[in-house]
């Protein structure tokens, strides 16, 4: 395939990571290609989230490399990830409940004046165009995003990923906490952002969040790789197979952690 | 885009007048709470003392005027302490950093720097100050340090910084008490001398209703240049009127208390004025310890609500784990906030050791009680994330005014303190009462 010749937008190899006695993370591998979906599956405790924390910066890797376009990037705290284009929209949303969405939006990149303080009229204003975009119904911005309903502050989440000229978005569980409308806004999102050219990892144990929307997925279990291949190429049911019994199936490249014979 | 969005401003037709005016102006409604609270405290021991006694003795310009230079130290250290409960932490150590700091500063300024600068120097007071300020904020510093990166609670650290700093300021001094200290340090305690008079409190009153007019203008027109939603503009006339309103009339009162008729009789005598047969009647206007306060006042709503420092604090308090995977050093927010606590804790051992003209170890004992409960009086949530600047100036404001208010009564201080205690439950049970509701819808 083509695959072959272009750089991936990000390659992750042979990355472990240990907590305590627990191999939480053991000799996994992912990549990522721009303007694709790829889907990492498991069960709770497979080690997707991890792996992706790794990526992201939230956990320290204790071994394996991490390519950005090809190159070998150092990844050691979430401003790291950040200054690859990283962006990650977490399981819990990681908004800080207790101050407004614009505030949200900008937490640790703040708009200042010219004096250094804070431009909250700047910031107000570029977030209503951009939540705007992402939600054209979303009105509350003087409130604290505790208020909001799952939706919007999913869409405060996505919006604060996509802001920074994020070239890969990471998504854990984007839709655990959602409606049926709103899940489908966020699959439409995912289809807006990856016609842009970005590259988005969808995490998540439910296949049905993500097998209408990734072009690829990769199944972990026990904290190893079972296997990847393109979604076209298998069956749901052979990747329920996958995330339960660690069962690969002929469509798919099998890895370290497919059940032998 | 250019459509701007209905604002919180267009109010409902059949609203309630009050309901209309208090969303209109976008005031807090709990402060207003607690102004009504403060209300029917100074009312309430007014009317007390009026049947005790004949007379009101707590509503007078004397009373009041005591009051505000009584409430500046705790005032000023509250600020600091709602961002430390904000951030989830508390500090305990803020009354034994009062003690430390002014044995240290006392020595300085009466022992150490005459013999190089001589006994009348101008810089005595301000070196010493600064010394205040280094000192507080280095011990501040290595409290927040020892949270941040040992990991240790803040409630241990500053329990054992309790201890090990009062204990600390007895061995400055081996436990004697220094005065006199230098005069001009002294006039940071208030005072007749202390205060500012009848002319330079009204230039200052005009200059804060200026001021209170432009931020006003400002902000509307900042609004207006983004093409958010506006207050309507009778309730900004309105916001500006009552704003003007409190400060002309507290310069009133203030200026309304004249200097005891001995102090002013030998200052009299002393710059050759004749003493008219009324007695002489010196404004004390506004006392230099008040205006430190309201100047910290300020300072830390800026730096609460306009810096990123601020937006840190508050966004840590609100989901930590969140702060850190934006990419916000949480490690050093939480030094640099136990650090300025400390520098104002500095600054109020600077306004208390100069009020007394001494300095001795046992001043600011218990002072840290009663600063975190001017922060929880004042709305701050010991949850985190939650908490104002300005509540915590009220919150000051209340506790000070119930034990000022218990000593006019002559109250004994065993029955002050049981008053005190059952305010701080009572307040902050009615607090969560009130928040329950409000969440329910």
């Amino acid at each position: 395939m083509d695959a072959q010749v272009r750089t991936p937008l990000i390659e992750m190899k042979d990355i472990s990571i240990a907590f305590g006695g627990v191999k939480a993370v053991d000799h996994a591998y992912i990549d990522l290609y721009p303007g694709e979906v790829v889907g990492l599956l498991g069960h709770n405790g497979a080690g997707k989230s991890c792996l992706i924390k790794i990526l992201s910066g939230a956990y320290k890797r204790d071994a394996g490399q991490i390519f950005v376009n090809g190159e070998e990037a150092h990844i050691s705290n979430p401003r790291d990830a950040k200054s690859y284009g990283i962006e990650t929209v977490y399981q819990a949303l990681a908004l800080a409940d207790n101050v407004d969405a614009a505030s949200n939006l900008y937490l640790g990149r703040e708009l200042l004046t010219r004096w250094g303080t804070l431009d909250d009229a700047s910031m107000e204003a570029e977030a209503r165009k951009v939540m705007g975009r992402l939600n054209p119904n979303f009105r509350r911005f003087k409130e604290p995003v505790i208020a909001l309903s799952g939706g919007q502050r999913q869409s405060v989440a996505i919006a604060r990923a996509i802001h920074f000229n994020a070239r890969i978005l990471i998504m854990d569980e984007p839709t655990a906490a959602l409606g049926p409308a709103e899940t489908a806004q966020v699959g439409e999102l995912v289809k807006q952002l990856k016609s842009d050219g970005i590259g988005i990892f969808l995490i998540s144990h439910d296949i049905h969040d993500v097998f209408d929307l990734a072009d690829r997925v990769t199944v972990m279990k026990n904290g190893q790789v079972v296997g990847s291949g393109r979604v076209s190429d298998m069956t749901k049911d052979e990747v329920l197979g996958m995330i339960i019994l660690g069962k690969c199936p002929p469509g798919a490249l099998p890895g370290p952690g497919a059940m032998q014979g | 885009m250019t459509s701007a969005a209905p604002g919180a401003a267009s109010a409902a037709p059949d609203e309630p007048t009050l309901r209309r005016i208090l969303r209109a102006t976008e005031v807090d409604t709990r402060m207003l709470g607690m102004i009504f609270a403060l209300a029917l405290i100074w009312v309430g021991f007014n009317v007390y003392t009026q049947i005790q006694s004949g007379e009101g003795l707590f509503l007078t310009p004397r009373n009041l005027w005591n009051l505000s230079v009584q409430t500046s130290s705790i005032a000023i250290m509250g600020t600091g302490m709602v961002l430390i409960i904000v951030m989830r932490h508390i500090d305990l150590s803020v009354g034994s950093i009062i003690g430390f700091v002014s044995t240290i500063i006392g020595v300085a300024q009466v022992r150490i720097l005459p013999e190089y600068l001589g006994l009348d120097s101008p810089a005595i007071w301000i070196l010493a100050v600064v010394l205040a300020l280094v000192v507080g904020a280095a011990i501040g510093a290595l409290h927040g340090s020892l949270v941040a990166y040992l990991g240790i609670p803040a409630f241990i650290v500053t329990l054992g910084a309790q201890l090990f700093w009062r204990g600390a300021a007895w061995w400055v001094t081996a436990g004697q008490t220094i005065a006199p200290l230098d005069p001009r340090f002294s006039l940071m305690g208030g005072g007749p001398h202390g205060s500012i008079g009848a002319t330079w409190s009204w230039v200052l009153a005009l200059l804060a209703c200026v001021g209170i007019v432009f931020s006003l203008y400002s902000g509307r027109q900042r609004r207006a240049r983004f093409r958010f939603p506006q207050r309507p503009m009778w309730a900004e006339y309105l916001i500006a009127a009552v704003g003007c309103f409190v400060v002309l009339g507290a310069t009133l009162i203030v200026n309304a208390y004249p200097w005891p008729e001995r102090v002013a009789a030998r200052w009299a005598e002393a710059n050759n004025v004749a003493v008219p047969a009324g007695g002489l009647f010196i404004s004390t206007g506004w006392a230099i310890p008040v205006l430190i306060a309201l100047v910290v006042g300020f300072a830390m709503t800026f730096l609460a609500r306009r810096t990123r420092f601020g937006r840190y604090v508050y966004a840590i308090g609100g989901n930590p784990e969140a702060a850190e995977l934006a990419g916000i050093n949480t490690k050093r927010i939480t030094v640099m906030v136990f650090a300025l606590m400390g520098m104002l804790a500095a600054i109020a051992a600077c306004i208390d050791s100069a009020r007394l003209d001494s300095a001795t170890n046992v001043l600011g004992q218990l002072d840290e009680l009663y600063t975190i409960a001017a922060a929880v009086i004042g709305g701050t949530s010991l949850a985190g994330g939650v908490g104002t600047i300005y509540g915590a100036l009220i919150g000051a404001l209340v506790i000070q005014s119930l034990q000022s208010g218990m000593i006019l009564l002559g109250f004994d201080s065993a029955f002050q303190q049981m008053v005190v205690g059952v305010v701080l439950v009572g307040a902050v049970g009615l607090d969560t009462f009130y928040r329950r509701r409000t969440a329910k819808g």
